[in-house]
């Protein structure tokens, strides 16, 4: 499948590359990744004028903490996330997510902040930034703005980025002690988009009672969703069958998934709610320590 | 439309062209550069048939435009052997019978190979992970796991 033609541009900074979004607006597209944009691109269903390759740009490739915030920039690789310790040993949600996504050979090339910006709510970043309330820094023409992840996602592929803005940092605030997270994916096959999955992180007080809760749902909506009424309910709860059950049935009322080819939607309600248990489970499991 | 020019080191020769934007890295190589091992499956990032090095990690050449790999380093299967020595991905291939076909056996090298860069002694669950990103219909994988598992332990003791 042939794409159709474009002029494209390398940047080699994000003003120059700003300047260039500016320029073209609607006809312009950031290249980061790749992996959703050109195969869209193959398939004509995108048909940008202008590809703006942001891959030259440098020092856009960090994960680090810096004042009690995670920061990844914006051509953070999938495969970054994989071999990071501080990922490995801080975000074990993220670590679960990152290795479901597609499989090896696209994660050398996929990037975090493009996997958001796609505004796919089948993408498997959005519902785990969700859990963990993270924000966006957004860096177009009249300067960076910092969005909270809830107000990013605005319709299906639709976010809250202006013609001439480019994601160009994820921020996550450091989990405080007796943190845990995890990420339940349901897919058919491996590398697959999900059926459902379910994102939770979870904070303990002293008593190991839930101090807070984060719960976002991958591919449940037309966008990825937080589940704010489970959350609520958590927060001062013994985490016992009886009470993530309803968290479960909390995280069910809130998915609203469409019947395709890959599940009726009865099913992957029922899932919704399964998932959201394991992975609170999960979740609190590795707040007390556990894997 | 215009067109770019760019340089490329294929299996450590540098070669050159004069490429639309839109003209994928697979055809480039394929139909460009002449280097035919590299396959096309799917077309879909799917198969993983078209696998390839660049500049030093494994990735689908169909999900990649020939100008991004301006300056860049590619190998593809005709770069594994050296000097007439088949490597030893290729040894444990023939060797295992880690394929029958041989379509996707291009791209699933390439993957071996790039799993075994990173991790050079994997579990066979670490393999099917690994190589998680490519396709064969005709093996079941279970030899190209034993095929991977050998080149592992030919590479270990100094094979390559």
């Amino acid at each position: 499948m042939i794409p159709g033609s474009f002029e494209y541009h390398t940047p080699s900074s994000i003003s120059d590359a700003v300047a260039l979004l500016q320029q073209y607006g609607e006809e312009a597209k950031i290249l980061s990744g790749g992996h959703s944009l050109v195969p869209m691109m193959k398939l004509r269903i995108a048909e940008p004028e202008h590809i703006v390759d942001i891959n030259g740009i440098a020092g856009l490739d960090y994960i680090k903490e810096e004042g009690g915030v995670l920061k990844i920039g914006a051509l953070v690789r999938e495969s970054d996330l994989e071999h990071s310790d501080l990922i490995a040993s801080k975000f074990p949600i993220i670590a679960d997510a990152a290795k479901l996504i597609a499989d090896p050979l696209v994660r050398n090339r996929a990037t975090v902040a493009g996997n958001l910006a796609h505004g796919d709510p089948a993408n498997d970043h959005p519902a785990v930034m969700l859990a963990l309330g993270a924000e966006v820094v957004l860096t177009g023409g009249s300067g960076e703005r910092v969005v909270p992840i809830s107000e990013f996602f605005v319709d299906l592929l639709e976010t809250a980025l202006k013609p001439d803005e480019i994601l160009t940092e994820v921020r996550i605030p450091m989990p405080p002690a007796n943190s845990g997270g995890a990420y339940f994916k349901i897919e058919r096959r491996v590398g697959d988009f999900a059926i459902i999955a379910v994102a939770a992180q979870v904070t303990l007080d002293a008593s190991g009672n839930c101090a807070s809760a984060g719960i976002g749902l991958t591919n449940s909506g037309p966008t990825p969703i937080k589940v704010t009424a489970a959350e609520a309910y958590l927060a001062g709860k013994a985490l016992d069958d009886a009470t993530l059950s309803e968290a479960g049935n909390l995280a069910e009322a809130a998915s609203d998934p469409t019947s395709d080819t890959r599940a009726p939607a009865e099913y992957k309600k029922a899932m919704v709610k399964q998932m959201t248990i394991r992975a609170l489970r999960r979740a609190a499991e590795r707040a007390k320590g556990g894997n | 439309m215009s067109t770019h020019a760019i340089t490329v080191t294929l299996n450590g020769e540098e070669r050159t062209g004069e490429v639309e934007a839109r003209l994928l890295l697979v055809h480039f190589i394929r139909d460009h550069l002449r280097a035919t091992g590299t396959h096309i499956g799917c077309d879909t990032t799917s198969c993983g048939a078209c696998t390839i090095m660049l500049d030093g990690l494994p990735v689908k050449s169909c999900t990649l435009f020939a100008v991004q790999a301006n300056g860049c380093a590619i190998k593809t299967v005709e770069g594994l052997a050296t000097n007439g020595e088949v490597h030893p991905i290729q040894e444990g291939f023939m060797e295992c019978h880690g394929l029958q076909c041989g379509f996707c056996t291009p791209g699933m090298m390439l993957a071996a190979l790039g799993l075994l860069e990173r991790n050079p002694n994997p579990t066979a669950e670490e393999i099917r992970w690994g190589i998680s990103g490519n396709l064969c219909r005709c093996t079941g994988y279970q030899n190209i796991v034993k095929s991977v598992q050998y080149a592992a332990a030919k590479m270990a003791a100094g094979g390559k």
